[in-house]
């Protein structure tokens, strides 16, 4: 099996920590995963915001950069979410049929981290080791967009030292939303600062979750309070061993 | 009556407002919580509630592809059974044809039943301007009525009121209500009805909307909780519907589909309280006169959007209000309109057009997009898809090219082109395409933040639990982030340039 990393723009200029987990942690289950070098992003911001035109040519390289994969891993919900439901709707706009047709194949290869781990390689123990006190919040696309269920829970809990939490209202978006973060930043951080409270509510050291943009909205109030309380990617955890 | 909507600020303006009142973030957190347990109580029970959404959707979809058929024959079936039926292109002659039906009988008062489609025309502001008053029998009406306010939720539009507020317009404003009046439910209700009896008992003619319009028997539809509206659809001479044309379903089996899912999902009861149906006049018994009013006031405009027509699939129940995270902290009033929460954000610029005003171009972006209102919408309207849709003709509209419809003559308009005076976001979205079309673009930009990542590293002294340095503050459009926010400092390498330097390998 030929399979891909989809590392995704926010991970690769950001979060490259969370690409480099996902590497190890294919790695350690016996998948030698690639890089194609001429990926780029999946196109939500422009989708999400309204600018299809320009999320065109973004499309177009995504395909190009994608085509021939068996599997293409994303550690992201959104992005993953983004290419299924998303990729059809700007191939549409460009009325190019070899588009659409291209956007078919690579769209139905897209895997999110825990979908590709459970549904494709099937394991729910990766054999990580992780000695901290847990919570997950599972991201709206993840849970609404691509019905990813309980597979990283049932990864969480197959982690050896991971004390898992239950988050209070965990399936409620914590405002993120990409542009809305900023174009309705006061309803943003009211969604976000009660989305803390409930973490902050579980005692847990570190706050897990599958996307590193939601990660991102919710660990920069966490930081802001002084709270103490850590963020870190699914990917992250899964391929922790902590020493041993 | 002098609440409008009129001049209402544009999303983000009017949800700061809101934010900071925290009496009705705190009505609203109570409020919506209650309803959102209900109904996931009572839809938890259905089996088959998912095939029952799906029928749902097709009966909307088949009828609403059909709509010119179905109307016709409501018209037919009802004016064979007695009632007269007036169509209406707009707010305007709509309004004008009810208040036409009052001064005919020289009637100066009315009963109304709770209806969305007379407050969308804003029917009783016309009406007391032809000096017609307009008496709202919904108990959560008439306490926006009398407090001189404006509706914040289709089910429930006194939501942001507690009981104290009630009883504080009731004693104010309802003409009998008693000076020791308590906040106790149970007597804030003994003295609306009172009050409401008087009204019943002395009024003409009642206006109402319509749930459901049968198309073969031409049959109209009420469902309530309080049955003020069984005593406006019976006790007056006269009685005028107002009624949506995507209200029309064509047989009476449809019915059995949609009283399943209205209640559960709207109140979160197995079975509304009062189902009212008539069907034209019968001699002697109830209203000896019915009109009945078709009211496009924008449907088919709706209906001409290939994507957005589902949401005249709409049932008016309210659960995609009572479950969006962000109806929750804002409240109804920020979306300007009668339509607020998800289903405001897109039926608003449906029915109203997108590119001519900023306060209906800021609706589609008044979501987060997570989809909660998509799962528990009884007939699966697809909010996300739509959202993205109007956001995506919000933008078009701004380009200066006329709305997308017709896909062929678009073609020549292909090339990415910017308005005249292009927003600092349509700016950052073109540069944005530009560096992400190419990853060697993309590459460089990486490398010059992994530059700054470095400088800042040996600058920054605050970091975050882990390590990671932080940002307390950006300048320009990122401040809109970092006011609450703190941001990651860009990392020394770029993902791509630590793939590179390892050649794959960790």
């Amino acid at each position: 099996m030929r399979a891909a990393l989809l590392v995704t723009c926010i991970n690769d200029a950001v979060f490259p920590d969370t690409g480099k987990a996902v590497v190890r942690l294919l790695s350690r289950l016996g998948v030698d995963v690639e890089f194609p070098s001429g990926q780029t992003c999946c196109a939500q911001p422009m989708v999400n915001t309204g600018y299809l035109d320009e999320a065109v040519p973004v499309v177009r390289s995504f395909v190009d950069a994608f085509a021939g994969y068996d599997a293409i891993v994303a550690p992201s919900g959104s992005c993953a979410g983004s290419v299924r439901h998303q990729h059809g709707i700007v191939a549409r706009r460009s009325d190019d049929a070899a588009l659409a047709a291209a956007v078919a194949e690579t769209s139905a290869r897209v895997y999110e981290l825990s979908e590709f781990l459970v549904d494709v390689l099937g394991v729910d123990d990766v054999g990580a080791y992780f000695p901290h006190a847990v919570t997950y919040h599972p991201t709206c696309h993840s849970l609404r967009m691509l019905d990813v269920g309980d597979r990283p829970m049932r990864l969480l809990r197959a982690v050896r030292g991971l004390r898992l939490t239950e988050l209070p209202a965990a399936e409620e978006c914590c405002g993120f939303g990409g542009t809305f973060a900023v174009k309705n930043a006061d309803t943003s951080v009211a969604m976000g600062a009660d989305k803390v409270r409930h973490v902050r509510e579980t005692g847990a050291e570190v706050l897990v979750a599958g996307d590193n943009s939601c990660l991102m909205h919710i660990g920069g109030m966490l930081s802001r309070q002084r709270s103490g309380v850590r963020v870190l990617h699914l990917a992250e955890v899964l391929a922790s061993t902590e020493g041993r | 009556m002098s609440a409008t909507f009129v001049g209402m600020p544009a999303f983000p303006d009017a949800a700061r407002s809101a934010l900071a009142d925290s009496q009705l973030r705190g009505n609203l957190a109570h409020a919506t919580s209650t309803i959102r347990g209900k109904r996931a109580q009572v839809v938890g029970e259905v089996s088959e509630w998912e095939e029952l959404r799906l029928a749902g959707a097709a009966i909307k979809d088949n009828t609403l592809h059909h709509l010119d058929e179905h109307l016709l024959r409501l018209e037919r079936s009802l004016t064979e059974r007695g009632a007269t039926v007036h169509w209406a292109r707009d707010a305007a002659e709509a309004c004008a044809i009810v208040a036409g039906i009052a001064q005919q009988h020289g009637v100066d008062e009315v009963v109304k039943v709770k209806s969305m489609a007379t407050q969308e025309i804003e029917l009783n502001e016309f009406l007391a301007e032809q000096g017609i008053a307009a008496w709202e029998t919904d108990l959560a009406e008439l306490i926006v009525q009398l407090g001189d306010d404006l509706p914040s939720h289709i089910l429930v539009p006194a939501i942001h009121r507690n009981r104290a507020e009630i009883r504080e317009i009731f004693r104010a404003k309802m003409p009998g209500a008693p000076d020791d009046l308590t906040d106790n439910p149970a007597d804030l209700a003994a003295a609306a009805r009172l009050h409401l009896r008087q009204k019943f008992l002395s009024a003409r003619m009642a206006v109402s909307g319509a749930n459901f319009a049968v198309a073969d028997t031409g049959t109209l539809m009420v469902v309530e909780s309080e049955g003020n509206g069984r005593m406006c659809l019976t006790l007056p001479d006269i009685l005028v519907s107002v009624v949506g044309i995507e209200k029309v379903v064509p047989s009476w089996d449809d019915l059995d589909v949609f009283l399943q899912l209205l209640p559960r999902s709207s109140t979160g009861e197995r079975m509304n309280p009062y189902t009212s149906t008539w069907t034209g006049v019968t001699p002697g018994d109830g209203p000896q006169e019915m009109h009945v009013v078709l009211l496009d006031n924008g449907r088919t405009r709706a209906l001409a959007d290939e994507v957005g027509r589902q949401a005249l699939r709409c049932i008016r129940c309210s659960a995609c209000l009572n479950v969006c995270p962000v109806y929750e902290r804002t409240g109804g009033h920020a979306y300007g309109s009668v339509y607020p929460g998800p289903i405001g954000a897109i039926l608003n610029p449906l029915l109203r057009g997108v590119g001519h005003d900023k306060q209906l171009d800021s609706l589609p972006y008044a979501s987060s997009l997570c989809g909660a209102c998509f799962e528990a919408c009884p007939v699966r309207i697809d909010f996300p898809e739509v959202l993205v849709h109007l956001r995506s003709k919000v933008v078009d509209a701004h380009r200066g090219r006329a709305e997308r419809g017709v896909r062929c003559t678009l073609r020549a308009e292909r090339p990415v082109r910017l308005g005249r005076a292009p927003k600092p976001e349509a700016v950052a979205m073109k540069a944005a395409s530009w560096a992400l079309r190419d990853a060697g673009r993309l590459g460089r930009l990486e490398r010059l933040a992994g530059a700054a990542g470095r400088l800042l590293a040996r600058v920054l002294r605050r970091s975050a639990p882990g390590g990671r340095r932080v940002l307390g503050s950006l300048p320009g459009p990122g401040a809109r982030w970092t006011t609450a926010r703190d941001v990651p400092a860009p990392p020394t390498e770029s993902f791509r340039e630590w793939w590179q330097r390892e050649g794959g390998r960790s």
